[in-house]
């Protein structure tokens, strides 16, 4: 299949990230014993069940208890295990962020936190559920990867590597099932954005859930107005892939970004940081939750609500190439 | 070591202790004299642990939850032999490890502490992963009493005896103060021992300064098969310096030239008793 080419109605349809993330991790954990997951009453959500009954021993609840849930993350992995964290990105992220800032990342204790229905996967529930800074503090914390996958490719790929790592990450996904964005046998590597369409009149950069639409503006740019769309799925915030962002200062078009995130400290403004303080001149946008009492609704409302759709960040593309 | 040695060093390390808090013009100083007489037994009677190979995956562990009272650490690990007392020259300067709190830079440290309420819960995932892999090995945590209103400790109480984790051992520094004031001022624990029992630990209380009874709780758990293990160290702030015993200044207070002086002779006196 060639990503450049296709058109939507014949895009494979996936599942949710969070699902392909049980599913990869349960055939690791069946021949990797030191793999444990850790869980704080999210097994359910997490589609951790099925794991739960074929690893019991590989399985380990600590109750609603996020600090514990992080803590206790450190501790086993201090301890040899792979250690998988998994809650709600809203309070893995935020209840147990000084469990993460000193006992995972500062001591080194090399966790996977895994944040599920992340952004506003939970739209309708309202803030408490919402998880908008977690690109934000996480990136001003030191020895911390960043990941959030755009489809399933990307997430099987990120859990296996996760695995391997000897150092602390996070893996951020969500709960709606996403289409492929990614061809036969593309490579993929922590740090280094993927490139899902080829194009030289602008960029849109986005990651996790939001690539998706983002892809779907670059095929309206081009059916619309001919304009020839490069679309980034940067799933790795940190390390970002500044070798990559050289390269569109190069160019110099417009440059879009697009996150599930609030736009304070997030994907758009790691980009921003890096480009101007390399003296890019490209014409940049930056598409996310603003800082303002979120709209309610469901998380396609809420995305339709801020932009973060296709028709969005196609009148932002216009907006740009005037 | 004998008896009469392992007292000395309880005053070696005082001695040390307030040497390099004297030097460093910093450190905590009552809740380090608290505690050190907990961390000579730990060190020269309990714990497993070997200098020349600190990461054997078979050590006990010992993780201090009370980070800020590094300085009784220090002293007792460089005693050890774990690195060379010189490095201490260096606490809390420019670019030395040896800062207000522990590190993994530093031999024999095994967590990153210093913010409270976090020594119990890495310590439940060690001894999870213990249990798992069959292994032998304890896992010790020391905790402040002033550390004991943070939520996560009860959470790891919970999840501690939930997991039947009876290689876990828990000291309590009960030294009975904090910065503010009493702990009973700032926030009552009162009644601590039936709070932990009812959460499924079980439960006993020595002298923190008697190193026999420490060597004898210490070296005799699990206290009940399946449950953790909480020993209530009672013991007094400032212990071993007439003018520091309870007085809350000297929760971070650093002696002037005449105060150090007359703490080492009284030490010398305390010595020349044993």
């Amino acid at each position: 299949m060639e990503l450049d080419k296709i058109v939507e109605k014949d895009l494979k349809m996936g599942s949710a990230n969070q699902e392909i993330f049980a599913k990869t991790l349960e055939s690791l954990a069946a021949t990797d014993k030191s793999i444990i997951v850790v869980t704080s009453d999210s097994r359910g959500s997490g589609k951790l069940v099925p794991f739960g009954q074929k690893f019991p021993e590989q399985i380990v609840e600590v109750g609603i208890a996020e600090q514990n849930l992080v803590g206790v993350a450190a501790g086993l992995a201090s301890a040899g295990k792979k250690s998988f964290a998994i809650s709600p990105a809203c309070f893995l992220t935020a209840r147990a962020l000084e469990q993460i800032k000193n006992d995972v990342a500062y001591s080194d204790n090399p966790v996977k936190l895994v944040g599920i229905s992340a952004g506003v996967s939970y739209g309708a529930l309202g803030t408490t559920h919402h998880s908008l800074h977690d690109f934000a503090v996480l990136r001003a914390i030191n020895n911390m990867i960043i990941v959030a996958p755009a489809d399933n490719f990307e997430t099987e790929q990120a859990v296996l590597l996760a695995a391997k790592l000897e150092q602390p990450i996070y893996l951020r996904f969500g709960k709606k099932p996403m289409p492929f964005l990614s061809e036969e046998n593309q490579e993929f590597e922590f740090g280094k954005g993927r490139i899902i369409r080829k194009g030289n009149n602008l960029t849109i950069i986005a990651n996790g859930e939001t690539v998706y639409p983002a892809w779907q503006a670059a095929k309206a740019l081009e059916e619309k107005h001919g304009v020839s769309a490069k679309v980034i799925s940067m799933h790795t915030i940190k390390p970002l892939d500044t070798a990559l962002l050289d390269e569109l200062a190069a160019e110099g078009k417009p440059i879009i970004t697009v996150e599930e995130q609030m736009v304070n400290g997030g994907l758009g403004e790691a980009c921003a940081s890096y480009l101007f303080q390399k003296g890019a001149r490209n014409r940049f946008h930056i598409i996310g939750i603003p800082d303002e009492y979120t709209v309610t609704g469901s998380q396609g409302e809420i995305f339709n609500h801020y932009g973060i759709s296709r028709d969005g960040i196609l009148a932002q593309a216009e907006t740009l190439l005037k | 070591m004998t008896d009469k040695e392992l007292k000395l060093k309880s005053v070696f390390l005082r001695k040390n202790l307030l040497k390099y808090i004297y030097k460093a013009k910093a450190g905590h100083t009552g809740g380090s004299l608290s505690c050190v007489d907990i961390l000579n037994v730990l060190y020269n009677r309990v714990l497993n642990v070997d200098p020349s190979n600190f990461k054997n995956p078979n050590r006990d562990r010992y993780i201090q939850s009370k980070g800020h009272c590094v300085e009784a650490l220090f002293v007792t690990l460089s005693d050890r032999g774990f690195f060379p007392e010189s490095d201490l020259e260096t606490l809390c300067q420019y670019q030395s490890h040896y800062i207000g709190h522990p590190t993994k830079k530093v031999n024999g440290v095994e967590q990153n502490t210093g913010a409270l309420g976090h020594g119990l819960p890495i310590c439940v995932g060690e001894a999870i992963a213990a249990k798992l892999d069959k292994k032998e090995h304890r896992i010790f945590t020391l905790l402040g009493d002033g550390e004991l209103p943070e939520g996560s400790n009860w959470e790891a109480f919970l999840s501690a005896s939930h997991y039947k984790l009876d290689n876990l051992y828990a000291i309590l520094d009960n030294n009975k103060q904090q910065i503010t004031g009493s702990n009973q001022e700032v926030m009552n624990t009162d009644s601590l021992r039936d709070k932990l029992e009812a959460f499924g630990w079980s439960v006993r209380e020595v002298d923190g300064h008697n190193l026999a009874d420490l060597d004898e709780a210490l070296n005799n758990g699990p206290f009940e098969a399946g449950k953790p293990n909480f020993i209530i160290a009672h013991t007094i702030k400032g212990k071993g310096i007439s003018y520091m015993e309870r007085v809350l200044k000297w929760h971070h207070g650093v002696p002037s030239p005449e105060q150090y002086d007359l703490a080492l002779s009284e030490l010398d006196a305390t010595e020349a008793l044993i």
